[in-house]
């Protein structure tokens, strides 16, 4: 059987990786998806955990985080069609009506 | 639910006894269900029977508010409902005031204004509903399922509201930014939650809170050998607090406030700027004095074995509390736009509403929910006075609007610069009863490390008031740049006077509000913590070692 720290390394992995991408890329639908990478990092250590102590309550949780990421995805995506329809260009550097 | 049909195996008892905890919320789901429906039967153009209808929402969940208080909280007592996943107690219920509070007064606010815009739609006003549901449900909820899905419900919402003038380039941005800011810290602060999961073994607040001393033991034994969990806590610890200092806009996470704040709809940054900071407030509050009370101090070490003592989420929030105020005054000074000087003066309320949660005594308590009840009176009245410059062609939102306003509406003038100086701290208003309290608790504590931070505290909201005071040199002294009068619409008249007459009255006879929060402070399980016990026989004060003491 794979130990416990395996699931949770590659998790802590995932989690950097979708951080990271938040960070350095650009356009908006990169940056959310770098997002949802984040979210199923931690579903991921929710599993592990949840198998690894035979508890129900992570499993559960990992249920909600995915519908909650499902609203989210409606939400956001709406928002950039919105933006996308009144600019032409997803790349978050060019909103900048906003002074920052 | 189904489990609680099975467990009970009685319909009527849970209609009695668990349903009622939750009577306000269900209320309110059912109106802002009834306002979509009753948004598509009315002609475009007539919706303002959804606002009378939303209002009517917030009064019952009001009234059923209540009566929860009465029938259970008012003598100090609270119950826990769902499978110990939300419980009413006073500081519940107090919050839940305040968001209702502010919603109703947002929604008073809005009427005009979506017309100004040309966006009166049902579905706004629903989704003010919503998000009231989701903060109620944070004031309530002691487990970290119920506290994450009740701040998303929330979140979702306001993104909507904040890109809600969708035709409006700068809603757009300010509504992508919220909500890739917003998103992304939900993920940091649920890592958080998948950690502390993975160390104790529940998501349930008190079985955490229960968990902790033990594991943040330096000779932790599971498995017949010592580990050292202290800093996985730590680090699980610093990640929520990450994630809540997004929500509550604290430096260094604030960059989202001022773009959301000055983009979004007027109206709905009145409503984000009081009712979702005081939600991610009761939240904070409920995530680090409930869940957390053992990591505030600092975590002991071992001498004999070179294990060091880690410093607590006091340290943490000392510092960002202080870097919060002063970064909020100095980058407000300089601003030209109202909304944006008045975002980055939220983000300074916040720093001080943080004072409370950090003197951890009953004074600072009392002064983290008053001052949260008082900033959601007195923000939300100024950001009306904002909302009533807006007219036919006029934004309203730039320092020259407010020119010369003495001469178009005195009235207006005077209740903005009651508002102005009671976010300013000046008495007789309820500003300063509220600074008083956080202040003074800080104080009490007499740990000097705290006073200093209550001193630097006084002499920001000194600055502060320079950029108050700017507002009222433009509305008294400058002459008039436009000649367009200000009309008031009578719902905003009414919600306007409502706020001011509860910030006078407040500021002069606070007793009841007074009585009310402190109950709140007292609820159980919001553990008190004495920096000092250790003062008198080693003769050092600054984070005395070894865990707080529980009330």
């Amino acid at each position: 059987m794979i130990p416990l720290s395996w699931y949770l390394g590659l998790s802590a992995l995932l989690f950097t990786i979708g951080a990271v991408g938040v960070f350095i890329k650009r356009n908006a639908i990169t940056i959310f998806l770098c997002i949802e990478l984040m979210l199923n990092a931690v579903n991921l250590t929710f599993v592990a955990l949840s198998s690894y102590f035979g508890d129900m309550g992570g499993q559960l949780f990992v249920f909600i985080v995915m519908t909650v990421a499902a609203a989210e995805a409606a939400v956001g995506l709406a928002i950039i069609i919105s933006i996308f329809r009144n600019r032409e260009s997803l790349n978050v550097d060019e909103a900048d009506s906003l002074k920052l | 639910m189904l489990a609680l049909i099975q467990a009970t195996n009685d319909l009527k008892t849970i209609g009695d006894q668990v349903v009622q905890l939750i009577m306000p919320e269900v209320i309110l789901t059912l109106f802002a269900c009834a306002a979509l429906v009753l948004d598509v039967m009315l002609p475009r153009g007539r919706k303002r029977p959804v606002a009378w209808l939303s209002l009517a929402g917030v009064g019952f969940a009001l009234v059923s508010l209540g009566f929860l208080y009465f029938n259970i909280t008012s003598e100090g007592k609270s119950r826990l409902g769902f499978f110990n996943m939300i419980v009413i107690d006073n500081y519940a219920v107090v919050f839940k005031l305040i968001f209702l509070i502010g919603a109703g007064l947002s929604i008073l606010l809005s009427i005009r204004y979506l017309d100004e815009e040309g966006e009166q739609r049902g579905e706004y006003y629903s989704l003010i509903l919503f998000s009231v549901v989701g903060m109620m449900f944070m004031a309530s909820g002691v487990d970290l399922l119920t506290l994450f899905i009740s701040l998303e419900l929330m979140a979702i919402s306001v993104y909507i509201l904040v890109g809600y003038t969708k035709r409006d380039r700068r809603s757009n941005e300010a509504s992508m930014k919220y909500f890739l800011l917003g998103a992304f810290s939900s993920g940091v602060l649920l890592y958080g939650i998948s950690m502390i999961y993975g160390l104790t073994g529940s998501t349930n607040l008190a079985n955490i809170a229960k968990a902790l001393p033990i594991i943040i033991s330096p000779a932790y034994e599971p498995l017949g050998q010592t580990v050292d969990l202290r800093y996985l806590v730590l680090m699980s610890m610093i990640l929520m607090a990450a994630g809540m200092f997004f929500k509550v806009a604290a430096v260094p996470f604030h960059m989202w406030a001022p773009d959301a704040y000055e983009g979004a709809p007027t109206s709905t940054t009145a409503f984000m700027s009081v009712a979702v900071k005081a939600a991610s407030f009761a939240m904070f509050g409920r995530l680090f004095l409930y869940g957390l009370p053992d990591l505030r101090d600092t975590l002991a070490g071992n001498a004999d074995k070179n294990i060091p003592g880690l410093p607590g989420w006091a340290v943490l929030l000392g510092v960002i509390a202080a870097i919060t105020i002063v970064w909020g005054n100095l980058a407000a000074l300089t601003q030209n736009n109202t909304k944006r000087l008045l975002a980055y003066s939220s983000i300074s309320h916040a720093g001080y509403t943080m004072l409370g949660l950090i003197a951890a005594n009953e004074t600072g308590y009392t002064g983290f929910i008053l001052y949260l009840f008082i900033y959601t009176l007195m923000n939300l009245g100024v950001f009306g006075c904002i909302i009533a410059l807006r007219r036919h062609g006029i934004q309203g939102d730039r320092m020259e609007d407010l020119n010369g306003l003495m001469k178009k509406a005195p009235w207006l003038t005077v209740m903005m610069t009651i508002f102005l100086l009671s976010l300013g701290g000046i008495p007789p208003t309820a500003g300063f009863i509220g600074k008083l309290y956080l202040f003074a608790g800080l104080i009490e504590t007499g740990n000097p490390w705290l006073v200093r931070l209550a001193i630097l505290a006084v002499l920001m909201s000194a600055v502060s008031l320079y950029y108050y005071i700017r507002f009222i040199r433009a509305m008294y002294i400058e002459p008039e740049t436009e000649m367009q009068p200000v009309k008031l619409a009578p719902s905003l008249q009414t919600a306007l006077a409502v706020a001011v007459l509860l910030v006078m009255l407040i500021g002069v006879y606070p007793q009841p509000l007074l009585r009310l929060t402190q109950k709140a402070a007292q609820a159980q399980g919001l553990k008190t913590h004495d920096y000092d016990q250790k003062k008198a026989d080693e003769g050092e004060i600054e984070r005395p070692p070894g865990a707080g003491t529980g009330r």
